[in-house]
């Protein structure tokens, strides 16, 4: 279970010191799928960051499984079962796709079927990526279909993507989906992902909606994505006009 | 052999013991051990230092090891190889240096290792340095190539040094006729107060020929490093020069490559980049549960690998 208290995280700009999270609670039970989404500049990334440590929060706790993780680094973190996609990766010179999946899965050398498995699930022919080097010679999408292939190989227990869609064309989206889907059939692994799709906002078992640094709704998909469809709309006529 | 020199020749030729095939091993500026092949003869030269190695032409699926090693203080060689390789072959050179110092006094190996590569004929050279030893001694190699590549022939030349050298001064020349092809690949680590200096003339000659230049390197601590990569294009060619180097710590390195095109035809580039490991690279590696330390050297083995 995750559990998260009043984490507030601020930054400290030009225009004096910014609110990114406002006293934030949530608490996540074990295999859930969960999407959090709002708006840009909500603060889904921040907290996203904030829970595999990647920043620190000013105030406020983070518990997985019963420990205090707030003050763990980011390894101890990844060790006890929570795994991050970036939401856009590094690239790396030198490192090939199998050395990453093979880092990601803690193995010296995964098997070439073994990365197959991971590289088929986000749309890749491993034939053709193994020994690619991690560098400027992969695309954008190529990158991020890898990146999320490592958090697949992790397996850990707490899987928390950043916009797995981004940058992802449509065919490879599809399959994306088809993946957290197996995932969550599956059980087992804590799906937290944020999103503004409803490819994958529609699988959900919950939906997060976080805003302007502020948890604003949290609850089961049904109860809650026909809200974020009413408030899309809401204020603006001509889109109020083509829903009706 | 002791034990030190199988060390060394594990280190810097792969050798556990004799090598099939041809193979020279010098150790401490003598003849340790030789053996020549019906295909490659190797003989002493009688007016300097150092070997010929003749490869006849047609020779395929051959190598011929030549490995040095020094393990006595105070050493400083000049050696002379030099390699004529017939028509139509295709064989792996090994060659490298391993100096172990435990000694007060400077250690130091100077190679000129001039290669004649005959019409169509494919070559793979590999050449490791490594340092070792508790002496105050410095650990010094100063090794120059020079290769002659006649009409269709083809080198990969490929140079390692991973620590262990105080101090290198290392010139590579090489010289392409009609559609003859090089790629030279260096990788180079240097670390404490080592200095490597890399000076590289790739010469375009013939029509058709090609190059590329893929060096990477890694400066640690208040080690320094210069590269001075020159492409020149004489004819209708193709050339490509690839710097990549990690900073790190108090280190300088300075990279200066150069094109210079003779022909309007020529097309040549140059790419050279010098910067600091990533922080992004750092984290992404941790939240895959290695401690920064360990993602650090994950990232340099991988990028001098």
């Amino acid at each position: 279970m995750l559990q998260i208290e009043n984490l507030s995280f601020q930054v400290n700009g030009e225009n004096g010191v910014t609110d990114i999270l406002k006293n934030v609670s949530l608490t996540i039970p074990d295999n859930r799928f969960v999407v959090i989404t709002g708006p840009n500049g909500g603060g889904k990334t921040t907290l996203a960051k904030a829970i595999m440590g990647l920043v620190q929060p000013v105030t406020g706790s983070i518990r997985y499984d019963g420990t205090e993780i707030t003050g763990l680094s980011v390894t101890e973190r990844a060790r006890l079962g929570i795994s991050y996609g970036f939401q856009q990766p590094p690239r790396f010179k030198g490192l090939r796709v199998q050395d990453l999946l093979s880092l990601a899965a803690g193995k010296a050398s995964l098997s070439q079927d073994e990365c197959c498995r991971y590289l088929t699930q986000v749309g890749l022919c491993s034939c053709d990526y193994l020994d690619r080097e991690m560098d400027t010679s992969l695309s954008g999408g190529e990158i991020k279909r890898i990146e999320i292939a490592t958090i697949l190989a992790r397996n850990s227990s707490l899987m928390i993507f950043d916009e797995p869609e981004a940058g992802i064309d449509l065919w490879s989206f599809a399959r994306l989906t088809e993946t957290f889907k197996g995932i969550r059939d599956r059980g087992g692994v804590t799906l937290l992902i944020i999103s503004h799709q409803e490819r994958i906002i529609q699988l959900a078992d919950e939906i997060v909606v976080l805003s302007e640094g502020e948890l604003r709704q949290k609850g089961p998909r049904d109860e809650i994505f026909p809200l974020i469809l009413a408030d899309t709309v809401a204020g603006c006529s001509y889109m109020e006009g083509v829903h009706q | 052999m002791n034990k030190i020199d199988l060390k060394l020749l594990m280190k810097i030729a792969g050798m556990d013991g004799t090598p099939k095939g041809a193979f020279n091993i010098r150790k401490n500026s003598q003849l340790e051990s030789r053996a020549s092949s019906e295909n490659i003869i190797i003989t002493s030269k009688t007016d300097q230092p150092g070997i010929d190695i003749h490869i006849k032409p047609g020779t395929k699926k051959e190598s011929v090891h030549i490995p040095v090693l020094i393990t006595e203080s105070g050493i400083d060689e000049m050696v002379y190889n030099d390699f004529f390789i017939g028509e139509d072959c295709d064989v792996d050179i090994v060659a490298g240096c391993g100096i172990h110092n435990d000694g007060p006094e400077c250690s130091q190996h100077n190679g000129i290792h001039t290669f004649y590569v005959g019409k169509n004929s494919r070559v793979k050279y590999s050449e490791k340095h490594y340092g070792e030893g508790d002496g105050a001694g410095e650990r010094i190699m100063n090794p120059q190539t020079v290769v002659h590549l006649e009409e269709g022939a083809f080198i990969e030349l490929e140079t390692v040094q991973i620590r262990g050298i105080d101090s290198t001064k290392r010139y590579t020349k090489i010289i392409a006729g009609k559609d003859a092809e090089a790629i030279i690949t260096e990788r180079l680590l240097t670390h404490g107060k080592q200095s490597a200096v890399s000076e590289m003339d790739v010469i375009l000659d013939g029509e058709g020929a090609n190059a590329r230049i893929i060096s990477r390197s890694v400066a640690q601590d208040s080690s320094q490093q210069t590269f001075y990569p020159r492409m020149i294009g004489n004819s209708k060619c193709f050339g490509h020069v690839q710097c990549d180097s990690i900073i790190m710590g108090d280190a300088k390195i300075r990279s200066i490559p150069e094109i210079s095109a003779n022909c309007a035809d020529a097309q040549l580039v140059h790419e050279a980049a010098i910067g600091k490991i990533a922080g992004d690279q750092i984290l992404k590696l941790m939240t895959l549960g290695l401690t920064e330390q360990e993602a650090e050297e994950k990232i340099l083995d991988g990028f001098l690998k």
